[in-house]
């Protein structure tokens, strides 16, 4: 353990842990856009600045790895002048559409310039202005939003190892891009939409369906595979809108392309509302009392006659453990048979 | 899982066989991603070329069916180079004598190289990765269980952690990974023909008896069907009624038309499920479930974490949750369960099995628990097996290599191998209802060797008719290198060319009945 | 003739080349052939092709040396040739008239040749010619007599700094890599040479390739590296190819590869070709390019001897610092340190542009004057013109006004006024300069080859071109000038690396020297320069204009109106500031500003 000094604050920190990591330990906040605990620190935004003593000029907490005695400040007039420099700098390279971005009451940058305080601008110039819209079916990239934090370039290579987008072009007209500005064609994780500080990248299924504020999120555990992924949905109007992750969880916030986004088939048209018997050939909806009774009374009707192990069940794996538990204990208990199993075999 | 998955990024070596975990277990494999970057060494065994095979170090392309022949050449070099874990097998098995040893004679790396096609270098080289590896995992899913000598994989890869004493310690083991979100649940519960709740065996008096107990009511202690002898049963008319809760056995299972011809000699079937699924169309009743969604309860993943759902929103029209229709219907059946919360459902689990007495929801409130988790300040267990195996010495298991039941002729010259892909899910009934999946994969095809398609005339893309002895799927070609020659793939997701429509029901694993999904002879026929 | 030595060296660096070097060798070859001197068999006349002497506005320069006499020849066409031949080289008497005059010898008088001693006078794709001037001769006492510890001492005991910009003391930085304990360590040459205008490092590796080769070996074996990379850009083709040919020489004689000179020591080196992005200069965007990344400049520390190439310690060098070490080694750290300053010892290679009579390459000792490097070797200003500036450093640097000239140009000295010494480049200034105009140049330079990481460097530097175009083109407002200050001191602090930190130096000294410049922009939306086209006025001097209507002919706008021989008008709403009534008018009857 290596102890360094925080603003007067004596913190402890692991060897090895950054400044920034040891800045939040001691729940002292420094701003950043780029960093992301998950992703190998960057250095990018230029927001994490801090001034270490004996050091000629400020340095990325995010970057610097913290040393035994090392004194940090976080704030003084010259940095927070930087910082400010540095959000309005982006600001003015930046659509001022706050009142229908999708990202809004969520967004990085607009909580900076919240924080700020920027109405005015002193730099106001040309905006890059992108017009190309991407057409893959998932994530709608807004290039004119990006501030170019790398998080997205850095999650698709390091954490996802698919690495389909990189920077492309220099200076000014630096963009993040698909090989050859092609339109974006990879294994549409989302990982770069939960990591995009601002409106750049987000989840297509969601425009349009609801912001930040009067959604419902509930905690839950994605619905395909085995993995277990912790999910969060984001409701509205009793709809899913959206799906999240968040970091301190067993998939650290990661998920893949059917917990991010395939969640439409909950309120799809085709799912089953009423209950149905086949009359005649064909199914007829009937009230639960009509349906349930006739189950029982079919059921123990063919009980009767053939004895209980002429009657078999098929538990799913994808109903709770609960529902699994009841559905045995049903078969056994009240039906009386061991005829019962899953699917665990395909 | 023996492991969790958080402790793959602690591996030193990983090796995955039979799974295509970048598609289908997407979260594990990065972790398996993040280990190879930290210096982890990735050893993958796998008949097509799977997106995972990027990161490894070494790929073992073995024609399908043939892990035994690979797994056991893997040992024959460990046990010829004395690269096993002496002190281990001491200590902890029992079973690793002479017989053992002489099996493992048979299977020279050269013997190795003729049956799996992986050349004997290859072979020499993953044995010493693994042996010498400080913390080595294995992880395998269906690409090892569903053959007709499924359990003899499951013993070999056994086999192979005990010799290198890879098991009981965090970062090493054996992990199945599990296909889908609550498969370990399922059986964890019960849902199985020999086994009551926590594998508890229903032919066991003591066992049935306390159940008896907890239910009040009289158990049978005949052991049941299982579910690929239901089809059976069914289709000889000796069972007469079904109940299927949540499950399309129609797409899923091996050979559809067997499935659908069982499931139309059924006097009653019932479905309940949120779509109207394949199955579910030859329903008599269908009962409207709700979505994962739309009910509280819980998950086990993979790794035993057994872990909160949530209800979000709430079901439409008049579906109802699964659990409110089985209550009500048990009750019309005149065994009446009474649960005012579905909490009390997960408190009567607990007292049916222990492993999960001392979890309650509240504790299970943030991460979940994995069991066993016996009493309620006890904090889970990461792995499995430390310091000893619940039936005193783990054994060792003698197998020989045995081809698949049904091998390529003139006839069906081609092995088809079927799985999953990245986008969609099982049958496909939630993912093909989401529209940008159904943009990127919305049809199906089968992956052919570019030599293979020269050979035929096929071109990419170009419609292919694929013909076993089952029956006959029409899909486009994607020629691609990601199978070896003489191998192709489909996946099974797919209901207008249903794989399973060509599989075998027939050739089942002895031990645990597991169709032979990953292996059926075809030939291939260009359209057009 | 008989008996006689004789030599012919023709210079054929690029600037050679673009000359037409190749012709004029090829010429001497023929002509030779066609008098009966049959230049590849008699051994005692031998042609050679030499790199870069540094003069190169008076190439294709050829050196005529017989029996040790040297003449020197400018302007050469191959028409020329046989002329010398017939006259020198036959009859013994050289062609006076083509020769070079005295400005050619106050070219190089005050210079002090170390690194570019042997350039120009040895064969670049010829090793023996490199090795009979003591070339490996460094390398053999490096790895036979000394310790590496000694050698890094010695590097540190001659002062040498840093030649790519920083001036970071060499030793050191070798002294921080030897002591590394790992395992695997690279030693980079840094030869991207991107500052617009420079063309040092590519004369050093045209003219004499094998001096960097031999001072990387040495680096290499006092460091502990097995692997070195020369990274150089795609756009030096005969840089590349000359590296390429040195090196394998170098390989067959054995200076490199396995156990060298059977020391034990083992090491090579491969040529990495760079796209031609300044960043990739900057040693870290450097290395990401050599590991196929994109080249980015990351955070520093780690600095690169901690964790460099594929995460090991690695050197980089400057192409001239790895250039001075094998003449070191040779003759001692003292001898080195005979030249220079206190903090700035040895020499530095500076390419001489602008409004001076003489341009070229030229190495002067550190200390030297501007004022000697102007007015003797540059020898004063074009059409005698004021002095206003001198621009050194490049894009990195600023902009050092005339009354500051007498200052020592050393690392110290320059940073203290504003600018750096930096790679070598230097552009003298004058009157007709506008010194606006110079940092929004060199401003357009930075902000296109910022690589858009950081956000300082890619919007900043933007805003700050964009607020400098304004002021050039009359729409600078009041309070413009205060706002370069503060975004350029934000730009420097905030920046990421080396490119957007001394970015804005050029806006920064101009404004600090030239600050009436500025206003006179802004508040009387007047160029005094006269440059910036917006701000100009062509107004005719009716006294003086005779209406002779040429002006008026000449204008492409029609802006000129007037009877003729009646003073004409130009309609300033019409005038498209051209200049072309002012260029022909002959009675100086039309002012501009
Ligand atoms: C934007 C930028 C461009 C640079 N370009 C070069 C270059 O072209 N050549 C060079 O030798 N150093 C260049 N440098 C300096 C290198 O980063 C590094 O300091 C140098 O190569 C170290 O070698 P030295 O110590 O021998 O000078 C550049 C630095 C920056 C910030």
């Amino acid at each position: 353990m290596i102890t360094l000094i925080i603003d007067g604050k004596y913190v402890e920190v692991p060897e090895g842990a950054t400044v920034l990591e040891a800045a939040r330990e001691a729940d002292i906040y420094i701003p950043t856009l780029c960093d992301d605990p998950r992703l190998e620190p960057f250095g990018a935004c230029r927001l994490c600045l801090v001034q270490i003593k004996g050091m000629p000029r400020p340095v990325t907490a995010c970057t610097t790895p913290a040393r035994e005695g090392m004194e940090v400040t976080t704030t003084n007039d010259e940095i927070e002048r930087i910082r400010r420099t540095i959000v309005e700098l982006l600001l003015s390279d930046h659509p001022n559409d706050c009142m229908v971005c999708e990202k809004a009451g969520d967004c990085t940058l607009q909580e900076l310039a919240y924080f700020y305080g920027l109405r005015e601008n002193r730099f106001w110039g040309e905006r890059r202005q992108y017009s190309k819209k991407d057409n893959n079916p998932f994530i709608e990239r807004d290039m004119e939003k990006c501030v170019l934090c790398g998080k997205c370039v850095r999650v698709c290579e390091e954490v996802q190892g698919v690495s389909a987008i990189d920077f492309a072009y220099r200076g000014f007209r630096t963009i993040v891009a698909p090989a050859f500005e092609k339109d974006l064609n990879c294994e549409f994780c989302g990982q770069c939409v939960s990591v995009c500080p601002t409106g750049a990248l987000v989840g297509k299924l969601s425009l349009g369906k609801g912001r930040q504020k009067d959604i419902k999120r509930v905690d839950t555990i994605c619905p395909y595979c085995g993995c277990g992924c912790n999910i969060t949905l984001h409701v509205s109007r009793n709809e899913i809108i959206r799906v999240t992750s968040s970091p301190d969880t067993l998939n650290e916030g990661w998920l893949c392309v059917k917990g991010r986004f395939g969640f439409k088939f909950v309120n799809h048209p085709d799912r089953l509302k009423r209950p149905l018997i086949r009359k005649n050939g064909r199914f007829e909806e009937v009230c639960w009392d009509e349906a349930l009774d006739y189950v029982a009374e079919r059921l123990k009707e063919i009980k009767e006659r053939y004895g209980p192990d002429a009657i078999a069940g098929l538990s799913s794996a994808r109903c709770t453990n609960e529902e699994n538990y009841l559905f045995q204990k049903f078969m056994r208990a009240a039906v009386g048979t061991n005829n019962v199993d899953h699917c665990a075999r395909y | 899982m023996t492991n969790s998955i958080q402790e793959i990024e602690d591996n030193d070596l990983i090796f995955v066989i039979g799974s295509n975990t970048k598609e289908n277990h997407p979260i594990v494999a990065l972790r398996m991603i993040k280990a190879v970057r930290r210096g982890a060494r990735l050893i993958v065994a796998d008949p097509r070329r799977v997106p995972l095979v990027r990161f490894a170090h070494l790929w073992l392309q073995h024609r399908p069916g043939t892990d035994v022949a690979l797994l056991n050449s893997m040992m024959h070099v460990i046990l010829k180079e004395e690269l096993y874990d002496k002190e281990f097998i001491v200590m902890m098995t029992e079973g690793f004598n002479e017989e053992f040893r002489t099996n493992l004679e048979e299977y020279p790396p050269e013997v190795g190289e003729k049956i799996t096609g992986v050349p004997k270098e290859k072979i020499v080289q993953a044995a010493r990765m693994y042996a010498t590896a400080e913390k080595a995992g294995i992880y395998y899913t269906m690409g090892i269980t569903q053959h007709s000598h499924g359990s003899d994989n499951v013993f070999s890869i056994a086999n192979l952690a005990l010799m290198t004493g890879n098991l009981g310690k965090a970062s090493a083991g054996v992990n199945p990974l599990r296909g889908q979100n609550n498969v370990q649940g399922s059986t964890d519960m019960g849902c199985s023909p020999n086994m009551y709740p926590g594998y508890q065996r229903v032919d066991i008096p003591a066992v049935r008896e306390k159940f008896e107990r907890l239910w009040g009511v009289r158990l049978s202690d005949r052991i049941g069907l299982t579910a690929s002898e239901m089809t059976f049963e069914a289709e000889a008319g000796r069972l007469k009624a079904m109940y299927i809760m949540g499950e399309n056995p129609v797409l899923s299972d091996p050979d559809v038309g067997h499935t659908v011809k069982a499931l139309k000699a059924l006097d009653f079937l019932v479905v309940q499920d949120i779509f109207m699924t394949e199955t579910a169309e030859l329903a008599d009743v269908v009962l409207p479930g709700a979505c994962f969604a739309e009910k509280d309860g819980t998950f086990t993943n993979t790794e035993r974490r057994v872990q909160r759902v949530r209800r979000a929103v709430s079901p439409p029209g008049e579906a109802r949750e699964d659990s409110w229709i089985i209550a009500e219907l048990s009750k019309r059946m005149g065994y009446e369960m009474t649960y005012n919360t579905i909490e009390e459902v997960f408190q009567e689990i607990g007292m049916a099995w222990p492993a999960m007495a001392g979890m309650t929801y509240s504790r299970l409130e943030r991460g979940g628990l994995q069991w066993p988790c016996p009493t309620t300040d006890h904090p889970g267990t990461r792995y499995l097996f430390k310091g000893g195996f619940p039936r005193g010495k783990a054994r060792f298991t003698v197998v020989k290599y045995r081809p698949p039941a049904e091998e390529p002729d003139e006839e069906y010259p081609f092995v088809l191998t079927t799985g999953r892909m990245l986008f969609q899910y099982h049958t496909g009934t939630m993912t093909r209802r989401v529209p940008p999946i159904e943009v990127v994969a919305g049809e199906p095809y089968v992956e052919i060797h570019p030599d293979d398609a020269l050979a035929l005339g096929i071109k990419e893309g170009q419609k292919v008719k694929v013909v076993s002895r089952r029956g006959e799927v029409v899909v486009r070609a994607r020629v691609t290198s990601r199978p070896d020659r003489g191998v192709v793939f489909i996946p099974f997701h797919y209901r207008e060319a249903a794989a399973n429509v060509l599989t075998s029901s027939l050739n089942l694993d002895p031990l645990c009945k597991i169709p032979e999904l990953k292996v059926a002879s075809v030939r291939l026929e260009p359209i057009e | 003739m008989k008996g006689k030595d004789i030599q012919i060296k023709v210079c054929m660096g690029t600037g050679g080349l673009a000359a037409g070097g190749e012709t004029v060798l090829r010429a001497f070859r023929e002509s030779l052939k066609e008098k009966g001197i049959d230049a590849t068999v008699d051994r005692n006349c031998s042609i050679h092709q030499v790199g870069c002497r540094g003069f190169c506005a008076r190439d294709v320069l050829v050196d005529v040396i017989i029996d040790g006499e040297k003449t020197t020849y400018q302007y050469i066409k191959p028409e020329m040739v046989p002329q010398i031949v017939e006259e020198h080289i036959i009859k013994g008497m050289p062609v006076e008239e083509w020769t070079v005059k005295d400005d050619y010898r106050q070219f190089h008088e005050k210079q002090v040749k170390v690194v570019l001693a042997d350039c120009g006078e040895i064969d670049p794709e010829e090793i023996d010619s490199y090795i009979d001037r003591g070339g490996y001769e460094a390398l053999r006492r490096a790895l036979t007599e000394m310790t590496p510890e000694q050698i890094v001492n010695t590097i540190e005991a001659s002062g040498l700094r840093g030649r790519g910009g920083a001036g970071f003391p060499t030793g050191l930085k070798w002294e921080y890599a030897r002591k590394n304990p790992s395992e695997v360590k690279y030693i980079i040459c840094n030869a991207d040479e991107g500052d617009p205008g420079a063309f040092m490092d590519r004369s050093i590796i045209e003219g004499n390739p094998h001096s960097v080769i031999e001072g990387m070996i040495i680096g290499a074996y006092a460091i502990g590296a097995k692997k070195g990379y020369v990274y150089i850009r795609a756009e030096y083709p005969l840089a590349v190819k000359r590296l390429g040919i040195a090196l394998e020489q170098a390989r067959q004689r054995g200076f490199l590869g396995d156990d060298i000179l059977g020391s034990g020591f083992s090491f090579d080196i491969k040529i990495k070709l760079g796209a031609g992005a300044f960043v990739c200069g900057e040693e870290t965007a450097l290395i990401a390019s050599i590991e196929g990344k994109r080249g980015m400049p990351r955070a520093k520390p780690p600095f690169p001897v901690e964790k460099g190439l594929w995460g090991k310690p690695t050197v980089i060098n400057n192409v001239e610092t790895l250039a001075n070490v094998p003449y070191i080694i040779r003759n001692g750290a003292l001898w080195f340190a005979q030249y220079g300053t206190d903090k700035s010892k040895g020499t530095k290679v500076f390419a001489l542009t602008g409004k001076v009579r003489n341009t070229g390459l030229i190495e002067v000792p550190m200390g030297i004057t501007l004022r000697e490097i102007i007015y003797e070797i540059g020898g004063g200003i074009e059409g005698d013109r004021r002095l206003k500036a001198v621009q050194t450093g490049g894009p990195s640097g600023g902009c050092i006004p005339a009354h500051l000239i007498d200052i020592p140009v050393d690392y110290e000295n320059l940073t203290k006024v504003g600018s750096i010494v930096g790679s070598g480049g230097m552009v003298v200034m004058d009157e007709t300069d506008c010194m606006v105009n110079i940092a929004k140049y060199f401003l357009e330079f930075t902000q296109a080859e910022s690589c858009g990481k950081c956000v300082p460097c890619r919007i900043g530097t933007k805003r700050l071109l964009e607020i400098l175009t304004r002021i050039t083109e009359g729409r600078g407002r009041p309070g413009d000038i205060e706002l370069l200050e503060v975004l350029s001191n934000d730009i420097k602090l905030g920046s990421l690396c080396g490119l957007g930190q001394t970015a804005p130096n050029p806006v920064l000294s101009t404004i600090k020297y030239f600050r009436d410049e500025y206003e006179a922009h802004i508040h009387e939306k007047r160029c005094p320069a006269g440059v910036c086209k917006n701000l100009l006025t062509y107004t005719i001097l009716e006294e003086f204009c005779k209406g002779c209507t040429l002006c008026a002919k000449v204008c492409p706008a029609g802006a000129i109106v007037g009877e003729r021989k009646q003073p004409h008008r130009i309609v300033q709403e019409i005038c498209i500031k051209c200049g072309a009534c002012f260029e022909t008018c002959k009675f100086s009857a039309i002012k501009k500003g």
